[in-house]
């Protein structure tokens, strides 16, 4: 099945993107992944001559996946609803890390919805690295709604 | 009689989600959740879904849209109970 649509909509774009391809998507949960290539800016810094992924970046990572594609695909799903621009924001994030993500790695972000109410989505997130071995993982929630919809 | 164990228990729902700055002394039936409580839209959504929980009621987009106020908050239950 092809969610292209879906990411279409995300409000992101390079060098913010964390998203490359959706696996599944229902109106329980999202799967999908992302490649963190070497060339992504905050290496750099991140840290002095050793390149891992930031924390805050793999977060972001899961929200991406977790929270905003999730939310545009229940969004979609509301009867009358056709979505234009989308008002999305960061609501809450509790997050345990585990495993360190290097330049040139995938990762696979699993994410379970605990509710979707009044335009907030609150969800269980996972990441896990090719090796399938648990990256991260925790509870995020956010604000989503269509903004020129008005509700 | 009803309205004041609403309001009573209504205060104990809401005071884990004041910001630091704000105290449950500073609630009152009057109180505007997000302009004078500080509360955010995200925790005002938990705020309904523990009122939910606590009263057996379920409220709808409408009455999330109306619930500004300490006293509208119990005036949705009031309604959603009777």
């Amino acid at each position: 099945m092809d969610y292209n649509h879906i990411i279409e909509k995300l409000p992101y774009s390079k060098p913010f993107l964390f998203v490359d391809s959706l696996t599944h998507v229902d109106s329980n949960g999202v799967q999908g992944s992302f490649c963190f290539h070497k060339e992504l800016d905050f290496y750099r810094g991140h840290f002095k001559n050793q390149p891992i992924t930031p924390g805050v970046i793999l977060t972001e990572c899961c929200a991406q996946i977790g929270l905003v594609c999730l939310g545009i695909y229940l969004l979609s799903e509301t009867p009358d609803i056709k979505i234009n621009d989308l008002d999305v924001g960061f609501s809450s994030s509790e997050m345990e890390f585990y495993l360190s993500v290097y330049p040139g790695e995938k990762v696979s972000v699993f994410s379970e919805k605990i509710y979707f109410r009044f335009n907030k989505l609150k969800c269980k997130v996972k990441m896990y690295n090719a090796a399938e071995k648990l990256v991260c993982k925790g509870e995020l929630a956010g604000m989503i709604k269509n903004s020129t919809n008005g509700t | 009689m009803e309205k004041e164990d609403y309001y009573q228990q209504l205060r104990g729902i809401v005071q884990p989600y004041l910001p630091e700055d704000v105290t449950i002394k500073d609630v009152t039936p009057e109180s505007h959740f997000i302009n004078e409580l500080n509360i955010n839209s995200a925790n005002l959504v938990d705020i309904v879904l523990d009122v939910e929980d606590a009263f057996g009621i379920t409220l709808e987009n409408d009455d999330m849209d109306q619930m500004q106020t300490v006293n509208d908050a119990i005036a949705i239950i009031n309604k959603k109970r009777s």
